[in-house]
């Protein structure tokens, strides 16, 4: 009955991007725009003594130059206030972030003055003149060590740098299960720290309006309502309905665009001050060192398992770095976000988590792409498949043994979330037909009887994905409900704006969202236009992270269409002279006409018309056709995905090679099918980054030793074999399209499926677990230490 | 990501580009590819920069007795598609590892070697072909340097300040003598941990006539290991024969080993005779 959904109907957003015709914060150039550019530390952890700006004010070319008090103070502009946290649980410590540095400075990157020049070049000059006399002070980078008695204090008013500690689950009833198991495996390991990288570095501008007293900002964001809360209620004071945000064509964010960042509140308090335009765009140089960077645990797991294979606990306790301030979303990673998915695809009938967040001299660290959920099935992943080797039995068929059943949905898990429907036996069956999964262990066996390094990595995970009820959010610690806004506006002709308050960074929305209203309304694609990323034109709305925009963003237009229907059914009935019971909307062609007789039908322009010369309403309805809903999702939708790859090491170097990948992956119902394979090839291949090259890598004196393209590497087009998908459908029983969330599955699977391939590749050396990532220098070390002399 | 202020200007020929180079003091600038991600990081600052990349007569490959000229100007993707028999296949081979595709099609040749980054393929290549580097300083004089000696040190060659490389020149392979370049990647800057290129020439029973090895990658600039040719030199090349010879390179190259974050000094020192004994085997096997 549709004609779009589930069509793999080609991007309509390529043709600009292709053409270099993207709009992107950058490129703005407003009429007398000057230049902002941010002096930063060159050290992790250091008093500020003093900052002698004079040379610098000097230079030709030089608008101003202001310290972080300037903007406390606020002079001509606005005191600015301290960057919020977005996510409190109970306890939490939140000490202050200025968006400049004020007394000390406490990560390599933290701003310590801001230029505005009148070009980008002087203002690049200008930051070299800046003298700034810092005193070093002791420096931890290390979560654990962080939490220790005699670590330096990153925030010393607040004397500790525990942030908070996050349990859940029945400590007693976890140790009383691993208690009375036949094993128990216990495992300390980390998953490290990476840097999200997006192919376009944040920026920012803003323009002030004397005249009317009104901001306009224009910063690289996935939500730009949310930035306009924060610098409203919190780090600027303007009033809302004064501040509007813009983000138009957005170059990816994989989570380091949620954020609200110093500069996006730097910028507008400058274009105040000097009453000008103003512009900050970052270098890559500066990503490295202000982007909220992701993962970063050390953690301690065990888990139980009987004879037979079944799972009877799990305990985890992490120690997640915060990185020197409590970045937007920061505390919900480790604990909501990473705790509560520990059940994975199992039956465990009890788990219990710990989080204990730690503030360090190291970049602050947000959501990067799964956020927590990649964290939570790699541990889990990686503990079955210990179990599996203590038992000596297939990691599959432990897996198979512990499989939540498909009857037993809706599912709710010892660790707080009720799964909303799902099929893993089903996922299970695909990926062993799709990977060839015995002919693949054959295969290796014979590698393995020729002394090859061949290994199978399997991994099957879940997501909770679509964030979320507003009452579970807020209950959890979100300032904010989590709902999504969708509006359509029918004009005269028939044509139709819809406004979105989902933001699209690469997602796709304007082909998927165009599909939806277009299937909804029975018109064509081309005529349906769509609108986000700008506070002035869309509706309130949350914005794009957590894989929600489909499940909630799509949902809400999906409720307008609906009230759209019922409107139009009321206006043909009215002229057809028939009763509304009597109409039928037919989506395939767009037309309403009264049952049994199609050749009273009319079509969705005339009605549109209609609508606008208003002389022949039914009794009592308003002209005009538009309507707006906001949705708030019954539940989180959950995604479930079993990947397998197969991998060789060369046993003289340690270097890597993926020989073939294979997912299958279940995330409801499909709009898009082209844009869905995109999205899960796109977060395998970030995953396999994770688990083979990336690494932010600190010094114990806090400097960021892979801070460049040139020392962290990103996965490449060369570094992979041709990829198989293929999807099982299980819809979400709890929202009208049925879908769930696909743009981080791929990602949350990959990390730990390469990382089975490679321990399952190096057991037969004795070697049960390296940490991540699994580079060739490590790989080989381990080869030479289990004595079997791969490297001469 | 701005450089500090510099002046520009084109030269058309080599006689202007080294007048226009001791006029302003500036630095010599092609594909741009290793001095301007260093301006714009601010590591370097030259107050001009004179553009040689349109010289005419500078870019390209040109066979000539027995050997091949290649102009300083031509690019790494010229090399690496270079199809003429006799081309090094080894420099082939390395030219196709640089980088990326964008990288390959505007770095140059000679840009490459008077940089003398000492992770780079090419110092490694000719270093083991025994290429002759040839400069040029005004009035038209011209001077020759061979590869090992034209690389002095960590990003510093044999090129004074007045000159202008403006050819390589290889001899061609032939029936018997082939070369082949092994490499191991850093992931994220494509530059070699380990390059070793190895040239053996098979006598006609069928053992090692001769042979010169060379690595970089490792080391603070490309470094030719007789202690390797001598023991493989006069042996027939096996499997054994050329791991045991490239054995002989931890001790020749010895202390002289760089680590970083992705690779450490102990890794790289025992990836040394790795890369070393497969571009023995890779290149006899082309020979033979």
């Amino acid at each position: 009955m549709s004609r779009y959904m589930g069509t793999a109907v080609k991007r309509v957003e390529d043709p600009r991007f292709l053409q270099g015709q993207g709009k992107y914060v950058a490129n703005l150039s407003l009429p007398g725009m000057a230049y902002v550019a941010v002096k930063r530390s060159p050290l992790a952890h250091a008093k500020i003594l003093g900052i002698d700006s004079s040379e610098a004010e000097a230079l030709d070319g030089v608008i101003a130059v202001y310290t972080g008090q300037d903007l406390l103070d606020g002079g001509a502009s606005f005191a600015c206030g301290s960057l919020p946290c977005g996510f409190t649980p109970p306890d939490i410590v939140t000490p202050a972030h200025n968006p400049v540095a004020v007394d000390k400075v406490r990560h390599v990157g933290d701003a310590i003055a801001v230029v505005v020049a009148e070009s980008s070049y002087i203002a690049e000059d200008a930051l070299d003149l800046i003298d700034v006399d810092l005193d070093p002070l002791p420096v931890v980078v290390d979560a654990r060590a962080a939490l220790e008695d005699d670590a330096p204090l990153v925030h010393d008013d607040v004397g500790t740098n525990l942030s908070f500690h996050w349990p859940l689950g029945d400590e007693d009833a976890v140790n009383e299960a691993l208690s009375d198991s036949d094993h128990v495996v216990e495992l300390e390991f980390v998953n490290q720290r990476l840097i999200a990288n997006a192919m376009e570095p944040r920026a920012c501008a803003a323009e002030w309006d004397p005249s009317s007293e009104s901001m306009t900002v224009w910063t690289t964001s996935q939500n730009p309502h949310t930035i306009r809360l924060l610098l409203g209620a919190f780090t600027l004071g303007i009033p809302e309905h004064k501040l509007r945000v813009i983000s138009p064509d957005v170059g990816g964010g994989f989570g380091s665009k949620i954020f609200h960042y110093p500069e996006e509140v730097i910028v507008p308090w400058v274009a105040r001050a000097i009453g000008r335009p103003a512009k900050w765009v970052a270098s890559r140089t500066e990503s490295y060192v202000t982007d909220a960077q992701g993962r970063d645990h050390i953690t301690r797991a065990k888990i139980g398992v009987n004879d037979d294979g079944t799972i009877t606990g799990l305990h985890v306790t992490t120690w997640a770095n915060l990185g020197a301030y409590l970045s937007t979303f920061a505390p919900l990673i480790p604990t909501a976000l990473y705790i509560t998915l520990l059940s994975g695809v199992y039956k465990i009938p009890v788990i219990f988590g710990e989080s204990y967040g730690a503030f360090t001299n190291t970049v602050p660290v947000d959501a990067y792409r799964g956020a927590g959920r990649p964290e939570a099935s790699y541990l889990l992943e990686t503990m079955v498949d210990l179990a599996a080797r203590r038992l000596d039995m297939d990691p599959v068929e432990l897996r198979r043994k512990n499989l939540i059943p498909s009857d037993e949905f809706p599912y709710q898990t010892p660790v707080a979330l009720e799964y909303d429907s799902g099929n893993y036996q089903g996922l299970f069956d695909k990926i062993e037909e799709l990977s060839e999964y015995q002919s693949l262990r054959q295969e290796q066996e014979k590698a393995r009887a020729e002394g090859r390094l061949v290994g199978i990595g399997f991994s099957s995970c879940i997501e909770a994905s679509g964030p979320a009820p507003s009452a579970v959010a807020v209950g959890l610690g979100a300032a904010i409900g989590l709902f999504e806004s969708g509006s359509i506006r029918v004009h005269p002709t028939g044509k139709i704006s819809v406004f979105t308050g989902s933001h699209s960074h690469g997602q796709g929305h304007e082909t998927t969202f165009a599909q939806i209203v277009a299937d909804e309304l029975g018109v064509a694609m081309e005529d349906v236009e769509i609108v986000h990323g700008d506070t002035d034109r869309i509706p309130y709305g949350v914005g794009t992270y957590g894989s929600r925009s489909a499940a909630i963003g799509g949902s809400a237009l999906v409720k307008s269409a609906e009230k759209i229907r019922d409107k139009l059914k009321k206006i043909a009935a009215h002229m057809l002279e028939a009763s509304v019971e009597d109409m039928v909307y037919d989506q395939d062609e767009g037309t309403i006409s009264v049952s049994g007789s199609p050749e009273s039908a009319k079509t969705f322009a005339e009605l549109a018309f209609a609508v606008t010369t208003a002389d022949n309403l039914p009794e009592g309805m308003e002209p005009g056709l538009e309507e707006t809903s906001f949705y708030d999702p019954a539940n989180f939708t959950f995604p479930a995905s079993a990947h397998t790859a197969m991998v060789e090491i060369d046993s003289k170097t340690g270097e890597v090679e993926v020989q073939s990948y294979a997912a299958v992956d279940d995330v409801g119902n499909v709009i898009n099918p082209m844009i869905v394979e995109g999205q899960i090839l796109g977060g395998i291949v970030q995953g396999v980054g994770q688990a083979l090259w990336e690494h932010g890598i600190y010094g114990e004196d806090g400097q960021l030793l892979s801070g460049s393209m040139l020392s962290y590497a990103m996965p490449r087009a060369d570094g992979f074999p041709s990829i198989a998908i293929d999807r099982i459908e299980t819809p979400s029983p709890h929202n009208p399209l049925g879908v769930k969330g696909a743009g981080e599955m791929g990602t949350i699977a990959a990390t730990a499926t390469i990382s089975s391939a490679v321990l399952d590749a190096l057991a037969p050396l004795g070697v049960t677990h390296l940490n991540m990532p699994l580079t060739a220098e490590k790989i080989h070390n381990a080869i030479v230490a289990a004595g079997n002399g791969g490297g001469e | 990501m701005y450089p500090r202020p510099f002046d520009y200007v084109r030269a058309d020929s080599v006689e202007q580009a080294l007048d226009l180079r001791s006029e302003t003091g500036g630095r010599f600038i092609a594909g741009g590819h290793s001095l301007l991600p260093m301006m714009k990081i601010r590591m370097t600052a030259p107050n001009a920069l004179v553009d040689i990349g349109r010289i005419d007569g500078l870019k390209g490959i040109a066979a000539d007795n027995g050997g091949f000229t290649i102009g300083a100007l031509t690019t790494h993707s010229m090399v690496a598609a270079e199809g003429a028999e006799g081309f090094p296949a080894a420099l082939s081979e390395a030219a196709s590892m640089i980088g990326d595709p964008l990288v390959r099609n505007r770095g140059t040749v000679g840009g490459n070697v008077a940089h003398a980054d000492p992770a780079s393929d090419l110092p490694t290549v000719f270093s083991a072909l025994g290429a002759t580097m040839t400069a040029a300083s005004k009035g038209g004089a011209t001077r020759d340097i061979g590869a090992p000696e034209f690389f002095t040190g960590l990003f510093e060659s044999a090129l004074n300040s007045d000159e202008l490389l403006t050819t390589v020149k290889v001899d061609a392979e032939r029936a018997g003598r082939a070369s082949a370049y092994a490499k191991l990647f850093n992931p994220a800057s494509r530059y070699a941990v380990v390059g070793a290129c190895a040239v053996v020439e098979i006598g006609e029973d069928g053992s090692c006539a001769a042979c010169t090895v060379a690595v970089g990658g490792l080391t603070p600039k490309a470094t030719v290991l007789e202690s390797v040719a001598n023991a493989l030199t006069g042996n027939p090349v096996t499997e054994d024969s050329a791991e045991s010879a490239a054995r002989e390179s931890i001790d020749e190259v010895g202390d002289d080993i760089m680590g970083d974050v992705y690779a450490g000094v102990d890794y790289r020192r025992q990836m040394l005779p790795v890369f070393v004994a497969r571009a023995i085997n890779a290149a006899a096997s082309r020979a033979g």
